[in-house]
């Protein structure tokens, strides 16, 4: 019986979502923000979940221990991006000289437009909320 | 394609190149190509200590591949239209994919 009511309500949720998939799949802007949040969990194929983030603050990790945090704007199949009001954040590892360990240490930068090249990026999210 | 163009419409700005080396470079942006390699004016290197032997080379063409950033100018970017482009790109990729 529970798990009756359960497929029931994720029917409910689906109904409810399709037109707006529907939208992003034609190119539309996505509808209200407050469906987005659940249609990262149902984005079907695995760009869809990178264009229902467009206007959105994402997060971006890079190879060379890099993330940045901006908003994205436009992106293509390389992953080739651009992101606004960014804040990039390098780790950085210093070794101690006299002891040896390795401690480290974050950098941060921002700014305002950047393009970033797709090469370097290793995983692109909707940031935890 | 897209990033493509939108590099042609920044032709002539000031932008920052960022290498997978770490040198940044800023110059005018005078031309851009398919592979998203870059022709700068004018150019200059932050940090010239760190990289004395740049400091004469006035104008440069920069390997697309060996870009990791390039920032730019705000003021030259419409993101709502970039927004609106790079939706009808994707689902024009997606078409052609089935």
């Amino acid at each position: 019986m529970k798990l009756y009511r359960r497929n029931e309500q994720r029917r409910a949720n689906w109904q409810e979502l399709k037109p707006a998939l529907e939208a992003t799949r034609r190119g539309l802007p996505p509808p209200a923000r407050s469906s987005r949040l659940s249609l990262f969990a149902m984005a079907v194929e695995p760009f869809d979940l990178i264009k229902v983030s467009l206007s959105e603050r994402v997060f971006v990790k890079l190879r060379g221990d890099r993330e940045l945090r901006g908003i994205l704007h436009a992106y293509d199949g390389h992953m080739n991006m651009v992101l606004s009001e960014v804040e990039e954040t390098i780790y950085v590892v210093d070794v101690d000289e006299q002891t040896g360990e390795s401690v480290v240490r974050t950098v941060k930068r921002n700014c305002d437009m950047l393009f970033v090249r797709g090469d370097g990026v290793v995983l692109v999210a909707p940031p935890a909320r | 394609m897209l990033i493509f163009s939108v590099f042609k419409t920044l032709t002539d700005q000031e932008v920052t190149v960022e290498l997978k080396n770490d040198l940044s470079i800023v110059g005018t942006l005078k031309s851009v190509d398919q592979f998203l390699n870059i022709k700068l004016d004018n150019i200059r290197v932050l940090d010239e200590d760190k990289h004395p032997h740049m400091i004469a080379v006035r104008n440069c063409f920069i390997r697309g591949s060996v870009v990791r950033y390039v920032q730019l100018p705000k003021a030259a970017v419409d993101t709502q239209l970039l927004e609106d482009a790079t939706r009808r790109e994707s689902s024009n990729a997606q078409k052609a994919a089935r």
